[in-house]
C-alpha cells in the first residue's frame, strides 16, 4: 500500500520535474526566437540593407533583360529553334547569357552577393558593444551564444528569403516573357543554383561577423572584408596566374603525365579561392554541357556520348566545391563563435 | 550585520596578462542594504562587479550570488540581479518602451505582463511622457534612468550599478539617488554601487568598501572608516584666536579629550576625540582672546580619500 503510494508520489514527482524542464526549454526556445525576430527587423529595416537588396533587385531585372531580349531574338529566328530550346536547356541560359551590354545574372550575384554578406555581418557584434548594449544584452538570462547565433541565423534568414524570392521572381518573369516553362530538371537545377548562392553569402556573412568580433571599429571590420574579398575576386587570380606561368613552362614538361599534375595543381591553387568555387559550381549546374572540370585527355574523352550531364551528375562534379564553401564558412563562423564566447564583455 | 549575505566574495582574485585587476578580495553584502564600492578608475569596481554577474570569470577564489555560484551558473544569478552598466546603451531606433519590452521578452515574461510593469516602472522613473520616443533621442540622464527602469524589469533581488551618477547633473543625480534610495526602502532591494563620486556615495550607502589597485582597503560605513584610517584623531578643529597666548595653549591641551594642538601663529589645530568644540569656544573666550573663527573639520570620504589617493589620478578622474 505504502509502496504503491510512494510510487505514485515518485511518479508525480517526476513528471512535474520533467513539465519544469520542457517549460524552461520552450522559454528559452522562445527568447532565441525573439533575439532573431528582432535582428531580422532590424535587418530589413535598416537602411543599408533596403539600399543593397534594391541595387540587387535593379541588376537583376537589368540581367534578366538582356537575357530575355538576346534569347528571344534566337526563337523568333524559326520555328525550329522552339524546339532545340528545349533541348539546349534554354531556360537555365535565363542566368547564364548576356548580350554584352549588361553582365549575365550569375556574374552580378557573384558580385553583388558578397557585398550583401559583408553588409549583413560586419557590424553584428562590434555595434552592440559601441553602442553599450551587449554588456546589457549580456547582463540578462541569457546564454552567451544567443547573441551570436540569433545574429547569424537571423541574418541567413534574410539571405534565404531573399534569394528564393528573387530566383522565384525570375524564373516567373521568364515565363511569361519567353513562353517556354522550365522542364523539372530545370527547375531542380536553379533550386541548386540559389542554395549555392546561400551558402555562398553565407561565407561572406560568417566573414564579416568575424571581423566584427575581432574589430572593435565596425569602419575596420568593413573595410577588412572587403579587402579580403577583393583580393579574392581580383588579385588571387592574377597571382596565381602569375605564379602557374612558370609552373606551366612547356621547356620545363617533359611527360603528359607531369603536365595534368601541373595542370591540376594550378586548378587547385584557384580553387582556394571561394570565388573560383562558386563561380565553377555555379557554370556547372546551370550548363549541363560542362563535363568536367579539371583537364581531359582525349582518351578520357574517346567514346563518351557528347550530351548534358543529368542532374545528379553535375552535383557529383561539384559536390567537392560545395562542401568547400560550406566548410569554409563553418569555420568562419566556429572562429568567430569561439572569440566571441573568450572576448571579454566590457565596453571600454 | 544586517541580515543573510546575499553577496559572497571570497578571496577572488583576476589577473590579466601582467597585473592582477582584482586581487584576494573578500566580501559580504547583506540582504536590504546599500553597498558603496569607492575606488579611482581602474581599481578593478567594474572588473569585481563581472564577476559576481558571471560575465567574466575569477583566475581563483568563488562567488555566490544569493546562494547560487555566478561562476558555474550565471544564468541562475541573471535571472535574479539586474545590472546596470557604466555608460548604458539602447538599440537607438526603438523606442524606449520597445526596449523595455525587449529585456522583458529576454526573461521570459510574457507581453502583457511587461506591458503594464514597463508602464508602471517608465511611471516611476518619470519617462512616461517619452515613452514613445526613440532611445536615440532621449538625454543622457533619461537613458540613465531607463537604464535603472531596464534594469528593474525583471523583478530583480538585487540591482547592481556601476557608475550611475556619471555624466548626469547635479539635480539629477539628487533625484536618481532619491530614487535608489526608496527603491531600497520600500522593495527592500539590496544595491550595489559603484562610484569614484564620494559625495553621493557617502549620502546613500549603509556600507562603504575602498577599493584601490585591486585590493579592499577599508570598509565599514562612513563613521566607522574615518575611525578606522585616523585612529583616535577623529576630529580636527580648527581655530584662529587673536591674542593667542602659552596659557592658553596649554587649557586647551588640558581638555580631556584633546591630544594635540598645533600652532601656527593665531591659527590652531586641535585634534581630539570627541567633538569639543563648545568647549574650546568657552576657553578661548573666558582667556580673554578674541575668536574670530571655530570650525570642525569633517572627516567625510574626502579626507579619506585624499589620504589614499593623493598624487594619484584622482584628479583627472573627477
Amino acid at each position: 500500500m505504502d509502496l504503491a503510494k510512494w510510487k505514485n508520489k515518485w511518479k508525480e514527482n517526476l513528471h512535474s520535474i520533467k513539465k519544469q524542464e520542457m517549460n524552461k526549454e520552450k522559454i528559452a526556445k522562445g527568447v532565441f526566437f525573439a533575439i532573431v525576430r528582432k535582428e531580422f527587423t532590424d535587418y530589413i529595416t535598416s537602411w543599408r540593407i533596403i539600399i543593397l537588396l534594391f541595387l540587387i533587385l535593379l541588376t537583376c531585372v537589368g540581367s534578366l533583360y538582356t537575357a530575355i531580349t538576346s534569347i528571344q531574338d534566337a526563337i523568333d529566328a524559326s520555328d525550329e529553334a522552339k524546339a532545340i530550346a528545349r533541348d539546349s536547356y534554354l531556360f537555365l541560359q535565363l542566368f547564364t547569357i548576356s548580350d554584352g551590354t549588361l553582365p549575365s545574372f550569375i556574374t552580378f550575384v557573384g558580385f553583388l552577393g558578397p557585398l550583401l554578406g559583408i553588409a549583413l555581418g560586419f557590424d553584428a557584434i562590434n555595434s552592440e558593444r559601441n553602442k553599450g548594449t551587449l554588456s546589457r544584452l549580456m547582463a540578462q538570462p541569457i546564454p552567451r551564444d544567443y547573441v551570436i547565433n540569433g545574429k547569424f541565423v537571423s541574418a541567413l534568414l534574410l539571405n534565404i528569403v531573399m534569394f528564393l524570392s528573387l530566383g522565384l521572381l525570375v524564373m516567373a518573369f521568364g515565363i511569361i516573357l519567353l513562353g517556354v516553362p522550365p522542364t523539372f530538371e530545370e527547375f531542380a537545377r536553379i533550386i541548386c543554383f540559389l542554395f549555392l548562392c546561400i551558402a555562398y553569402i553565407a561565407f561572406w556573412l560568417n566573414l564579416g561577423i568575424l571581423f566584427s568580433v575581432c574589430f572593435r571599429q565596425a569602419a575596420t571590420s568593413a573595410l577588412s572584408s572587403i579587402a579580403v574579398w577583393l583580393f579574392f575576386s581580383v588579385f588571387y587570380s592574377m597571382i596565381i596566374d602569375l605564379i602557374s606561368k612558370s609552373i606551366l613552362n612547356p621547356e620545363a614538361m617533359t611527360s603528359v603525365e607531369q603536365a595534368i599534375s601541373r595542370q591540376g595543381f594550378v586548378l587547385n591553387l584557384y580553387r582556394l579561392s571561394p570565388n573560383y568555387l562558386f563561380s565553377e559550381s555555379t557554370t556547372t549546374l546551370l550548363s549541363p554541357t560542362v563535363r568536367s572540370l579539371g583537364p581531359l585527355t582525349t582518351e578520357q574523352t574517346a567514346g563518351a556520348v557528347v550530351s548534358p550531364l543529368p542532374l545528379d551528375q553535375s552535383i557529383l562534379l561539384i559536390w567537392p566545391q560545395l562542401t568547400g564553401v560550406i566548410a569554409a564558412t563553418l569555420i568562419c563562423f566556429a572562429i568567430a563563435y569561439l572569440l566571441f564566447m573568450k572576448q571579454e564583455i566590457r565596453s571600454n | 550585520m544586517l541580515g543573510e549575505p546575499i553577496i559572497a566574495l571570497e578571496n577572488i582574485s583576476k589577473r590579466y596578462d601582467q597585473h592582477d585587476a582584482v586581487n584576494q578580495l573578500s566580501l559580504t553584502i547583506s540582504k536590504g542594504e546599500i553597498f558603496g564600492l569607492l575606488g579611482p578608475n581602474g581599481a578593478g569596481k567594474t572588473t569585481t562587479i563581472l564577476m559576481m554577474l558571471g560575465l567574466s570569470e575569477p583566475t581563483s577564489g568563488s562567488v555566490r550570488v544569493c546562494g547560487i555560484d555566478s561562476t558555474h551558473n550565471p544564468i541562475e544569478v541573471k535571472r535574479r540581479v539586474g545590472y546596470l552598466p557604466d555608460d548604458v546603451g539602447f538599440y537607438q531606433h526603438m523606442t524606449g518602451m520597445e526596449n523595455l519590452l525587449y529585456t522583458a521578452v529576454l526573461n521570459g515574461i510574457s507581453r502583457k505582463d511587461a506591458e503594464q510593469r514597463a508602464y508602471e516602472l517608465l511611471g516611476k522613473v518619470n519617462l512616461l511622457e517619452a515613452a514613445h520616443k526613440k532611445a536615440g533621442k532621449y538625454s543622457r540622464g533619461m537613458r540613465q534612468r531607463l537604464g535603472l527602469a531596464d534594469v528593474l524589469m525583471k523583478n530583480p533581488d538585487v540591482i547592481i550599478l556601476d557608475e550611475p551618477t556619471l555624466g548626469i547633473d547635479p539635480e539629477g543625480v539628487r533625484d536618481f539617488l532619491a530614487l535608489i534610495k526608496e527603491l531600497n526602502e520600500k522593495e527592500k532591494l539590496t544595491v550595489l554601487l559603484s562610484s569614484h563620486h564620494l559625495h553621493q556615495v557617502q549620502q546613500i550607502c549603509d556600507r562603504v568598501g575602498i577599493f584601490v589597485d585591486g585590493k579592499l582597503l577599508a570598509l565599514g560605513n562612513v563613521a566607522s572608516l574615518a575611525k578606522q584610517l585616523f585612529l583616535e584623531d577623529t576630529f580636527v578643529i580648527h581655530v584662529s584666536a587673536s591674542p593667542v597666548s602659552k596659557e592658553l595653549v596649554d587649557k586647551l591641551r588640558s581638555i580631556p579629550a584633546v591630544h594635540q594642538v598645533d600652532r601656527v601663529d593665531n591659527e590652531l589645530d586641535i585634534y581630539c576625540d570627541q567633538d569639543v568644540t563648545a568647549t574650546i569656544s568657552k576657553i578661548v573666550v573666558e582667556s580673554g582672546s578674541s575668536l574670530f573663527y571655530i570650525s570642525r573639520k569633517d572627516f567625510g570620504l574626502d579626507e579619506i580619500y585624499h589620504r589614499y589617493f593623493e598624487g594619484r589620478e584622482l584628479n583627472g578622474s573627477r
